[in-house]
């Protein structure tokens, strides 16, 4: 590892943001439960926390999901903002233990990966988001807690399933130092 | 096809400010309704941003689909507060005065309707400041400002990255979209959950796999140009803070102080009308 904040980091947070963004408009309805449904754009995030670190994670969740949500909604919801940063941060502070680029995310870190993701989101939707919703908004504690817990759910499904696999695809990639084999 | 909100160029005294000021009088603007639910406040906020709002010639067509999700989202969340907790506005308020039941556990009360009435006059203040921070800011004039008022060039790179390639991501989007379901991958709400993820990453994986080449692309380019050498950098799209700057940023910084004071006099945020 060369400087800490370079150039690829620069551009990752752009790039990066542009793409959470983008993919605010999908979404996957939950069906069972109204108004709730699973958010692609986290598991991006996630890929883009466990690849660049905790501050390209926590910028885009941020930049992210102040801009897709005054873009796409012409409003920001502040209190659901910051947690974004929890979760980034939180999965790119393990960045160099999942080793994604030198293709050793297998195994053992998707494990790392998994626990690492529940106990971010938990710490950033059950804990966070409600308690400044209470704190910014004055909405009801009943009401927030219940939309913290299914976001909660929704994120621990998308990220363990479509984080995982794209973590795992993208180092089998990225991990070959050439594609040419050597003949016997 | 376009449904985000973006820059249009127009010759407005709101389209001369320096994006950086736009920036705080937002975030001001945004903190302030969020802190107060007194009613008279807000209402003084929505004309000022109703003001606003016509004063930069915003068109319908620029933002009505936006605001028409919003304001679906804004039912579906009244809605909500009332099922999760129909006497929010009885805890709130002090009193009880029931103008009809509805079902056991959910009567409708005066003070209930007055609570949702805040809410949604809350979203009104800032919905509108929103629509103007959005187009009204050149994003290249954005980035030259931030780092103006002491943000790292790096930081304000990054922003102004992420502004100039959601267009781009976005077109990369509709056609990957387009080529799997010519490949008969359908995208509705039919199929079970399962295979919805699995579709659904038959989009992100091209797409987010395709945004890492353009990282490593644009990032080595900008290496060979020598970005990031130097402590500071020139902007093309760089603006001076005018005399409007901080007439706006006075204005903003007193107006939001005064409605804090006003809506704390009385020991809380609220606002009650009936003591």
């Amino acid at each position: 590892m060369k400087k800490k904040f370079g150039i690829r980091e620069v551009v990752a947070i752009g790039i990066g943001t542009a793409l959470f963004v983008v993919l605010t408009e999908v979404q996957i309805p939950l069906g069972f439960v109204p108004n709730t449904s699973l958010q692609p754009r986290m598991a991006v995030l996630a890929f883009l926390s466990a690849i660049f670190g905790p501050i390209v994670g926590a910028v885009i969740g941020i930049l992210g999901h102040a801009l897709g949500d005054a873009l796409f909604y012409g409003s920001v919801w502040w209190s659901w903002v910051f947690p974004e940063a929890i979760v980034g941060a939180g999965i790119g502070a393990f960045a160099k233990k999942f080793a994604v680029r030198e293709g050793g995310f297998g195994g053992k870190n998707i494990f790392l990966f998994n626990v690492v993701q529940v106990v971010a989101n938990a710490v950033a939707w059950i804990l966070a988001a409600p308690v400044l919703d209470i704190v910014v908004y004055a909405e009801p504690a009943n009401k927030v807690f219940v939309q913290g817990a299914f976001a909660f759910l929704g994120n621990i499904i998308i990220v363990g399933i479509l984080g995982s696999l794209l973590l795992a695809a993208y180092s089998r990639i990225a991990g070959q130092s050439s594609s040419l084999k050597k003949e016997d | 096809m376009n449904r985000l909100l973006s820059y249009e160029e127009k010759d407005t005294w709101l389209h001369h400010l320096s994006g950086i000021t736009k920036l705080i009088f937002f975030i001001v603007w945004c903190f302030t309704s969020a802190l107060t639910y007194d009613t008279r406040v807000l209402l003084v906020m929505i004309a000022i941003s109703a003001a606003l709002y016509v004063m930069s010639k915003t068109e319908w067509r620029q933002v009505s689909t936006v605001f028409k999700f919003v304001m679906f989202f804004m039912v579906v969340n009244l809605v909500a507060i009332f099922l999760f907790s129909p006497y929010q506005g009885t805890e709130i308020y002090g009193t009880k005065t029931v103008l009809a039941p509805l079902f056991p556990g959910h009567a409708i009360t005066r003070e209930e309707l007055f609570y949702l009435f805040n809410v949604l006059i809350k979203y009104f203040t800032v919905v509108p400041s929103v629509f103007i921070f959005m187009v009204t800011t050149d994003p290249s004039e954005f980035a030259a400002s931030m780092n103006h008022i002491g943000i790292p060039y790096t930081g304000a790179y990054s922003v102004s990255l992420a502004l100039r390639y959601i267009p781009d991501v976005q077109a990369d989007y509709h056609r990957i979209r387009n080529a799997q379901e010519a490949r008969g991958i359908e995208m509705s709400s039919k199929a079970k959950l399962t295979d919805r993820i699995r579709r659904t990453s038959s989009i992100i994986f091209p797409l987010l796999f395709s945004a890492m080449e353009h990282i490593d692309v644009v990032s080595n380019a900008m290496e060979l140009r020598g970005f990031g050498k130097k402590k500071r950098r020139t902007w093309y799209a760089y603006r001076k803070m005018k005399r409007a700057d901080v007439a706006v940023l006075i204005l903003t910084a007193v107006f939001s102080a005064a409605a804090l004071v006003i809506t704390f006099a009385d020991g809380n945020r609220f606002w009650n009308p009936w003591v």
